[in-house]
């Protein structure tokens, strides 16, 4: 009723002051709303991982290779019903900007394994048949404009030379997080290639890839496979394909909660500005207060004030920065597309920012209504602006 | 005789500070009848505001009773005090002190809110008041928007909206010009002589001064005697 018109009216009374507050408490949801978002994408990052794949490595680092005749020896173990491997071919597309993962894989076995890169069967049987050709997810195709049949050229750096490419086929990740920013090409083409070009560079890739029967003997056979390469000139090391994403991932653990205090941070940076706003605008305020308990009004009116007041400017700016979220985030979802596959606004985020500035609206008022509520009538008056 | 509206008895007052014991009333003892038109007068810092504010019961007699319409003000908890404010007192201030963001009506409206009355007996009442102090074409006026007078007019509304019985006013022409001041203190005089309101008023004014009944001098705490002016 009419305390909510005094509420309004007082909000809007130092204009400057109050969109300056606001606009500082939307940045700072907005800042807490993205950080949430990256968090909660390096953890979408593991989640695209299937528990029944095993990624088997060089147990030395991951620059390291691996002979790839070791796929038929993994494949014999008891419990293994699929192997395929996968190279980082690295290189360069036109430019050292244009960077997107491109990775040298088995074809017809890696497909398998992945069900999440699913291609219209046509595209499927021309990409397997013709050597030449890569797959590509439908964003990074949106990305450069490709289409169907055309010619796209990499320039080779861990793989020297030039390379070229027919595009046959374009995928749509399975589920809403998975990666649709790569490209899959055949590795006996480049493994052909480097045979004629640079003979002892051939026949080794990056990783395999190992389904397995039964997710629950994942360590199991992870360590039969090592132990078979143990003493070898290269051994391996081998790990679940989401152990193996989380350590792959640059973002470690610690950076996470790195973010995780930033954001908390964020929260108490919004608080000093509103506590602060607050603050000036009581203590300007007392002699108002002390003139309406004269008349009859008591400590509940003067808190609803106070508190009225604070929890608009919150929740105007927390909105505000949840608008900012949404606008800003999309941006940020496509240009970290390569580093990490998904970047969802999710509704939690939303949530979370909003109760974060409505708390930050509660406790920027509680110093404020303590000192309105403890100066008497008398002092109240005294004080002439 | 009849029973004062108001009855000082032996109030004494003295103020805190760093523990250190500022007596500011001593002894006071005062009747003031219904009806009447009594101004406090004396130099700064004698106490006029404190007996005011005691009277009004925003603040605290340290020893003795103050009793207004057989109400014995300080017995009342904080919470009783201020209903009783918001029903039997209006106090007038210096500085006016409207809500800035309110306007006219609004302001005058503030203190009925406290009340059970519906909008728009609210209304009705507001509009006598403004009616009486002659500003019924500035009810959407803002406090900014209207001269020092006007704005102690609209004070003076506010403090008769609820139709209390006792008008307090500390130095209410203090920050008025002559012709505002003039008009403010014809007004009390209706106040007081048409409405029957009592009415407490402190001033330096002793123009003022002439238009009360009675003057009481207060000096370093203590009353002396009273003087009548007609
Ligand atoms: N809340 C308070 N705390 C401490 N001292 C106070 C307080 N209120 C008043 N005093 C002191 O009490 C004395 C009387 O103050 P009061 O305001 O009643 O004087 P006054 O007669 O109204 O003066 P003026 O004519 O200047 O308004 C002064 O010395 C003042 O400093
Ligand atoms: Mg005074």
């Amino acid at each position: 009723m009419k305390v909510l018109k005094l509420i309004s009216r007082n909000t809007v009374r130092h204009r400057l002051r109050t969109s300056l507050t606001i606009l500082g408490m939307a940045i700072a949801v907005m800042a807490f709303c993205v950080i949430r978002t990256a968090i909660i994408a390096w953890y979408a990052s593991a989640e695209t991982a299937a528990p029944d794949r095993l990624i088997v490595r060089n147990a030395i680092s991951l620059t390291f290779e691996l002979p790839i005749s070791y796929g038929d020896k993994i494949l014999e173990i008891e419990g293994v019903n699929a192997v395929s491997h996968a190279s980082w071919f690295g290189g360069v597309y036109i430019d050292p900007k244009n960077f997107f993962p491109r990775f040298a894989v088995d074809a017809e076995s890696y497909l398998a394994i992945y069900p999440e890169y699913p291609i219209p069967e046509e595209q499927r049987e021309a990409f397997l048949r013709d050597k030449n050709s890569a797959i590509a997810g439908i964003q990074l195709a949106d990305r450069f404009g490709w289409e169907i049949g055309d010619i796209i050229t990499l320039q080779g750096d861990i793989y020297p030379g030039t390379f070229e490419f027919v595009l046959r086929g374009i995928y749509t990740g399975a589920k809403e997080n998975t990666d649709e920013g790569t490209m899959f090409f055949h590795f006996d083409y480049i493994d052909e290639v480097m045979r004629q070009t640079l003979p002892g560079r051939d026949g080794s890739v990056g990783t395999f890839v190992v389904r397995i029967d039964d997710p629950a003997r994942a360590a199991e056979i992870s360590e039969t496979i090592d132990a078979l390469f143990v003493n070898s000139l290269a051994e391996t090391k081998t790990e679940t394909e989401e152990a193996f994403t989380l350590g792959f991932v640059e973002f470690s653990g610690q950076i996470i909660q790195g973010l995780q205090v930033i954001s908390i941070m964020v929260i108490g940076i919004i608080l000093l500005v509103l506590g602060n706003t607050m603050a000036m605008t009581a203590r300007e305020r007392i002699n108002e207060y002390a003139v309406m308990k004269t008349l009859g009004f008591r400590g509940p009116h003067i808190v609803g004030l106070i508190l009225g007041e604070s929890v608009v400017i919150a929740v105007l700016g927390g909105l505000l920065g949840l608008g900012l979220s949404w606008l800003v985030i999309p941006g940020m979802r496509a240009a970290l597309s390569v580093f990490l596959p998904a970047f969802p606004l999710e509704p939690i985020t939303l949530i979370l920012g909003f109760a974060a500035a409505l708390l930050v609206g509660i406790l920027a008022s509680v110093f404020p209504i303590i000192k309105a509520l403890r100066t008497s009538i008398v002092d109240g008056l005294r004080i002439i602006d | 005789m009849a029973e004062p509206l108001v009855r000082v008895q032996n109030v004494f007052k003295s103020y805190y500070r760093d523990r250190l014991e500022i007596p500011v009333l001593r002894d006071i003892n005062l009747d003031i009848a219904r009806g009447e038109f009594l101004g406090l007068m004396g130099p700064s810092g004698s106490g006029k505001t404190t007996l005011l504010n005691l009277i009004a019961g925003i603040d605290r007699p340290s020893a003795g009773t103050i009793m207004v319409d057989q109400q014995d003000i300080a017995k009342l908890s904080d919470r009783q005090m201020a209903n009783w404010r918001s029903r039997n007192i209006g106090f007038v201030f210096q500085f006016y002190n409207l809500m800035p963001v309110l306007n006219a009506f609004e302001n005058v409206e503030l203190p009925l809110l406290l009340t059970r009355l519906s909008k728009s007996e609210r209304r009705r009442q507001v509009e006598t008041a403004l009616g009486v102090v002659g500003l019924s074409d500035r009810m959407d006026h803002y406090p900014n928007q209207l001269s020092g007078g006007q704005e102690q007019r609209v004070a003076i509304a506010r403090a008769i909206a609820t139709d209390p019985d006792l008008i307090l006013a500390d130095e209410p022409t203090g920050d008025l010009d002559k012709q505002s001041a003039e008009d403010v203190m014809s007004l009390l005089v209706q106040l007081n002589t048409e409405y029957q309101k009592t009415i407490i008023m402190v001033t330096h004014d002793p123009r003022a001064a002439e238009s009360a009944h009675l003057v009481q001098h207060l000096d370093k705490g203590e009353l002396a005697e009273r003087e009548a002016m007609r």
